[in-house]
């Protein structure tokens, strides 16, 4: 599985942790319900922070500790099960999370750039082979007709800033 | 009343094995070699759930060649061999039932 | 009609490349068939009982000539000579293989036409009325709203991974010819002092838990409709049910919500994004509206001398009075062409016929043609003085069958002949139902009346909101078919009453016939057309002689 962060494979600095596992030293993913059972403690720990949020909470849940994570990690337990798009685009547009947002669980190339344009930064993806095609997959398209957070022009933008240069 | 895709797999009299050719979707059988036909008249037959799930499982393992493998009831001919039984696999295998191109002009 | 530029060119061919790709690495085993699937549905690609399918979208039903002819060649050089129209205002070709789409597709995309999003779990091409911008009865023309839905809506990252599809129409005239109530959102261009809005209605259906849509606002400006929209697919996407393939249908959270507590949810969402990027201002719009070019129309007075004299013909005076519609401009007309010939599949077209229609459309129909829900095709502006030659030429290629509106203009699903989900054929019963009312005076007579049918339960013939509906079911391997009596798809929508138990194959174009008798005898005056009949009377005298003499 490997990790791959604006554009390229990296060794995750993250553990992620079960619920009854003790803490590592280093930075830490944790489930849902631990963070928000033990939030003082955890964030005492002044060490970087994850938390691995299920598709079917609301993410207006995390909010208030947002300017306190480091990373999010969204799942797609099915490719097909489109719900952390939404989620993502909530995190990073409605409530300003600039830390990193991961993809995990069924996440494959022909996903990425729906990913990347809903606000994630990181892919952990599920096939090793896909490693190789991040950029090629971000990359597929110029042209983009939806606004949303990931500050990638629209085709309207960009219609309108060409017919400015011809006036 | 569903289709056979969607249907818990219940084995009663002879069945063949049937899926859609990968490159073109043909409608091709699976042969007792385990390799695939685009004749019904040489699938191989199997009367048991076992051995219907048996070659489901050779069927589904060969996804990069024929997809959408399910079992078809099939009837046998005094040789044998598959025929077809219900309206679906007789369409399956001779093609629609309707003549496809619109009809000709009409007189005004 | 909408003019691509640049931009959209450019995108077509990144997603024809993208496609070919994928096609590539499916082809080569590097891509499983899960993992195919859906990559290839959000392309229009499906894999049907003989073949590939490839539904081609026609954006909100607009044709340009060049368009049609592209169709034709792909219908020639893929597949077998002919297409077949859809309810949504697409075309489907039942032929081809995959290893032959890519270049398909790239011909396709060269005239800006493509399959994206016409299946898969994604929003869906945006449908509306077939005479939009020719309408008498229409407000404002609704294929504006309809392409600042379509830009919206393509690929949308958010929105691509639904629990299930998601179906968009809209209307801007009195009489609603794209079925809004049926659709998982229905909008309804209104007018209120002086402003353009829209009547959202959400969580209307077909196939197997029908359900009309229920308004959640009565008036949405304009400006906000992108929002909206994005209010309530968000809703949707993350409160869709996803654990039942057969319960993700919005119309499902929104009955198991109450529309009520449905449109709170959205209401909020929507103001916490009405001010931002999707705020459409008059910039916004007008870019769009002005990529769309429509033919000048010369000033022309109403009922000119050729039309006046064509008209003591018999023969044209009856296809005139039922495929010729009014136009908003003096002069003209809106002509449907018939694709439900006497003994045709419903809404096949031979690629000849494509060619030959095109052509018509250039000399008489300033080169557009729509595609209509009932599966017929129109041209949307034609001079009146010109149909009766318009008409001998359409006779001559077999698409002028005086039927558009009557009992053989049928709506029908491709059903078991051509359809894997399929339990029951529908084009045959079709074929037969248009031999058995082949003479064109009795069914003038017999007057409007839409016979809709399904060979299964997820009722692409939509006949639930048939005047008569027929559902194909298979019983111990034989055909029968359920009748449900007085649906309607417009502004009323209302969903048919099954009349009692299914009837065998063989005798259910005899029953159909003994259905349009009993009204023929029941009937108050030739101007009761059949489904006001029904309304009156009920479904209990059509019951009793549907099932009489067996």
């Amino acid at each position: 599985m490997p990790l791959v962060k604006s554009g390229t494979i990296i060794a995750d600095p993250f553990t992620a942790v079960a619920d009854d596992a003790p803490l590592p030293d280093g930075p830490t993913i944790v489930s849902a319900a631990r963070l928000l059972a033990n939030k003082e403690a955890l964030f005492a720990r002044n060490v970087a922070l994850g938390v691995a949020w299920p598709n079917n909470r609301d993410v207006a849940e995390l909010e208030p500790l947002l300017p306190r994570l480091a990373l999010v990690a969204l799942a797609f337990p099915k490719f097909r099960d489109g719900r952390a798009f939404s989620q993502a685009r909530l995190l990073r547009e409605r409530y300003g999370f600039t830390g990193e947002l991961r993809a995990t669980g069924n996440v494959l190339r022909d996903q990425l750039l729906m990913m990347a344009r809903a606000g994630f930064d990181a892919f952990e993806l599920e096939k090793a082979a896909d490693a190789g095609t991040v950029h090629r997959a971000l990359t597929s398209y110029s042209i983009f007709y939806q606004p949303t957070g990931d500050g990638r022009r629209t085709a309207a933008e960009t219609r309108r800033a060409a017919k400015g240069r011809l006036a | 009343m569903t289709s056979p895709l969607q249907r818990k797999l219940k084995i009663a009299g002879p069945t063949a094995i049937t899926a859609n050719r990968l490159a073109d979707g043909v409608v091709v059988w699976l042969t007792a070699g385990g390799g695939w036909s685009l004749s019904i008249g040489e699938a191989t037959v199997a009367t048991t759930a076992e051995e219907v799930q048996r070659l489901l499982a050779i069927a589904q393992s060969d996804e990069n060649t024929a997809v959408g493998a399910y079992a078809a009831r099939v009837a046998l001919t005094p040789e044998g061999h598959a025929i077809p039984v219900n309206l679906r696999e007789r369409i399956r295998v001779g093609g629609p039932t309707i003549t496809p191109a619109a009809s000709p002009a009409r007189a005004a | 009609m909408y003019v691509h530029d640049a931009f959209d060119r450019t995108f077509l061919q990144e997603r024809v490349a993208e496609f070919r790709d994928q096609v590539a690495r499916r082809l080569s085993g590097a891509l499983t068939e899960e993992e195919f699937k859906p990559l290839r549905l959000m392309n229009g690609v499906y894999l049907q009982l003989h073949a590939y399918m490839l539904r081609v979208c026609i954006p909100y039903g607009t044709l340009n000539s060049t368009q049609l002819k592209a169709l034709a060649r792909v219908a020639r050089r893929y597949d077998r000579g002919y297409g077949h129209f859809t309810t949504r205002q697409n075309i489907q070709f039942n032929w081809i293989k995959l290893a032959e789409l890519p270049d398909a597709m790239a011909e396709l995309a060269e005239v800006g036409i493509h399959g994206i999003q016409t299946s898969g779990n994604c929003i869906r091409n945006t449908t509306t009325d077939a005479f939009a911008g020719a309408a008498r009865d229409e407000i404002e023309d609704p294929r504006l709203y309809a392409e600042v839905i379509r830009q919206w809506s393509t690929l949308h990252p958010e929105f691509t991974y639904l629990p299930r599809k998601f179906k968009i129409a809209i209307t801007a005239a009195k009489h609603d010819r794209a079925a809004t109530r049926v659709h998982d959102v229905g909008l309804r261009l209104r007018q209120r002092d002086g402003h353009t809005g829209f009547e959202v209605m959400v969580g209307g259906g077909l196939g197997r838990t029908p359900f009309i849509g229920q308004t959640i606002r009565d008036f949405l400006p304009k400006e906000d409709l992108l929002s909206y929209l994005e209010a309530i697919l968000r809703t949707y996407n993350l409160g869709g049910r996803r654990d039942n393939i057969y319960k993700a249908r919005v119309k499902i959270q929104v009955h198991e919500m109450g529309p009520e507590a449905f449109a709170e949810k959205v209401e909020a969402e929507w103001q916490a994004i009405r001010d931002g990027a999707l705020r459409l201002d008059e910039t916004a719009i007008s870019a769009i509206a002005d990529r769309f070019v429509n033919p000048d129309l010369p000033p022309l007075a109403d009922h000119p001398p050729e039309l006046t004299a064509a008209l003591a013909e018999p023969a044209f005076a009856r296809w005139h009075a039922n495929s010729v519609a009014p136009h908003k401009a003096a002069g003209h007309a809106i002509v449907t062409l018939s694709l439900k010939p006497v003994g045709g599949p419903p809404g096949d077209c031979t690629a000849d016929q494509m060619d030959a229609i095109a052509d018509l459309a250039d000399r008489y129909a300033y080169g557009e043609i729509r595609v209509a829900h009932e599966q017929n095709l129109v041209f949307p502006h034609v001079r009146q003085k010109d149909l009766p030659a318009l008409w001998k030429a359409l006779d001559a290629i077999g698409v002028a069958t005086p039927n558009v509106g009557l009992v053989t203009d049928i709506i029908s699903c491709p059903g078991l002949d051509y359809c894997s989900l399929a339990n029951t054929r529908s084009i045959p019963i079709a074929q037969k139902l248009t031999e058995r009312f082949a003479d064109d005076a009795r069914i003038a007579d017999i007057g409007r009346l839409h016979v809709n049918i399904s060979g299964c339960i997820n009722a692409c013939g939509h006949h639930h909101i048939g005047h008569i509906g027929i559902l194909g079911v298979e019983k111990k391997d034989e055909e029968f078919f359920q009748i449900t009596l007085g649906g309607k798809g417009n502004s009323k929508a209302r969903l048919g009453e099954l009349i009692g138990p299914a009837i065998p194959e063989s005798e259910i174009v005899d029953a159909v016939e003994r259905l349009v008798e009993t009204y023929l005898e029941l009937r108050t005056s030739p101007q009761e057309t059949f489904i006001a009949a029904v309304e009156r009377l009920g479904i209990e005298p059509f019951k009793e002689r549907a099932y009489a003499p067996r």
